[in-house]
């Protein structure tokens, strides 16, 4: 059975898999690492996307083979080891971004990447162009729009606290 | 999905010598395509073969008059390249307008190319801008390698290594995207190469193809207004719960016009 060695949330592992293991089932059914959903498993709903090396991907389309040697970040290794919140998670909490939450570790992974690779500031048109791979089947956008846009000051340290959401 | 063999060769050579040896496995890049197909197990690889491990099929480069994209190379890394964005900013546009940031991330343009699925992008610019599609063994005018729904010149064990890009004066892009699977209703990608207009419509039909009397039209007079006046017939297109062939045939010359449009 192949190995394959990976770095998960600054951790390293070293995992028998299948050939056709996908990357979700590694981090969910071999490091118990249940943050990341599966929803659709075709590769449309984004509530399985974590970053390997960086970027976010659909770890529902992408074999734990091909994460060999990866650094893999998913929804655990975001909060300090204090449980201090990643700004992005605390502006999903002050703004009521979600309802189930099932998209949500899938949403909060993907508006990271988003973040992290606009400097400048993103709009609101180009947030909600940057969640095309992401579903929320309640339907919570608005307020995860919200929060993106005011988790993105507090990122690039434009803000030193999160906007308190408007009553 | 069924349990395959998994290699993943360093080297062109090593790849296609798995990839003829057994003429049902399976090469894998970005996986964007093949995993979900594999998720419905409309096929059964006995082996995938990663291509992810040869470098050389990585990068893009300019050499003169040419563009040269490596088959591994990214959706995310062609739409960021400023190679491509300075000399082919449409083709940077439509490789950003790609799914969506995640297969972005992961797709590559060899994948898309190899599997000429008729709502693909990438398809309507290797055949619009009059690209070379480049092997390891030989090399295929952009005419000949594209033959219907899902249909390429590749043989089995082929691998695609590059497209070279011929830089053209002016080109443009523009679909109408489903509302739902964001895949194309309708496309038009235009350019004006050196060897003349060409015009090509993907989405709509069962393959990419070229629309010669628009290509007519365009080469008298380079304008919206030339192409607003060509009607697509419906015959053979697409019609489906998303959309009639009529329907799509509209939206072909409303397309043409935008991407003209588009291409300045
Ligand atoms: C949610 C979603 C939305 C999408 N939206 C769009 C869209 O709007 N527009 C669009 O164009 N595409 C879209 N795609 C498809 C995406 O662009 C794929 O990335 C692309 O079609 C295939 O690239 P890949 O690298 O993932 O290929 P893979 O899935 O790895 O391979 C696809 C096929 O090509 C073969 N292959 C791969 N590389 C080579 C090579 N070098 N030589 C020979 N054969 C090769 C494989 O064997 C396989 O048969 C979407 C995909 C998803 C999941
Ligand atoms: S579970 Fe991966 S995209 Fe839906
Ligand atoms: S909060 Fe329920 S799916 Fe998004």
């Amino acid at each position: 059975m192949p190995q394959v060695t990976l770095t998960v949330n600054g951790k390293a592992h070293t995992v028998e898999v299948e050939g056709r293991t996908l990357l979700v089932e590694l981090l969910r059914e071999q490091l118990r690492l249940t943050g990341t959903h599966v929803g659709c498993d075709t590769s449309q709903c984004g509530a399985c996307v974590v970053h390997v090396d960086g970027d976010s991907v659909k770890s529902c389309t992408l074999l734990a083979v091909q994460a060999d040697g990866c650094k893999i970040t998913t929804i655990e290794g975001l909060a300090k080891p204090d449980g201090t919140l990643h700004p992005m998670q605390e502006a999903f909490r002050e703004y009521h971004a979600l309802q189930c939450g099932f998209c949500t570790p899938g949403m909060v992974m993907s508006a990271i990447d988003l973040v992290k690779k606009h400097p400048a500031g993103l709009s609101e048109k180009e947030i909600r162009e940057g969640l095309e791979g992401n579903l929320c089947r309640c339907t919570g956008y608005h307020n995860i729009v919200k929060a993106i846009a005011a988790a993105q000051d507090v990122m690039h340290g434009r803000r030193s606290e999160l906007a308190r959401a408007a009553e | 999905m069924y349990d395959f063999a998994y290699h993943k060769p360093a080297t062109i050579a090593d790849a296609v010598k798995i990839l003829s040896a057994d003429p049902d496995a399976r090469a894998i890049a970005g996986g964007q395509t093949l995993l979900p197909a594999l998720k419905h197990r409309l096929n059964r690889p006995p082996a995938v073969v990663d291509l992810s491990g040869i470098a050389e099929l990585r990068g893009v480069k300019r050499d003169g008059n040419k563009l040269t994209i490596g088959a591994l190379t990214r959706h995310v890394d062609v739409a960021n390249s400023p190679e491509v964005q300075a000399a082919i900013p449409a083709l940077a546009k439509m490789a950003g307008s790609i799914g969506d940031i995640q297969v972005r991330n992961r797709g590559t343009m060899g994948g898309s190319v190899a599997n000429n699925d008729p709502a693909a992008d990438y398809p309507a610019a290797v055949l619009g801008l009059n690209a070379t599609v480049v092997t390891d063994k030989r090399r295929i005018a952009a005419d000949d390698f594209f033959q219907g729904m899902f249909t390429t010149a590749l043989e089995p064990g082929e691998l695609l290594v590059a497209v070279e890009f011929p830089i053209p004066e002016k080109a443009g892009y523009a679909k109408m995207r489903n509302p739902a699977s964001r895949y194309v209703m309708a496309g038009v990608f235009v350019a004006k190469t050196a060897g003349g207009v060409r015009v090509v419509v993907n989405g709509a039909g069962p393959g990419v193809f070229r629309q010669s009397e628009m290509e007519k039209a365009l080469t008298a007079n380079w304008s919206a207004d030339a192409v607003a006046g060509v009607k697509q017939s419906a015959e053979g297109l697409n019609g489906d719960i998303h959309g009639s062939a009529e329907y799509r045939a509209h939206l072909v010359t409303v397309m043409a016009k935008r991407a003209v449009a588009e291409a300045g």
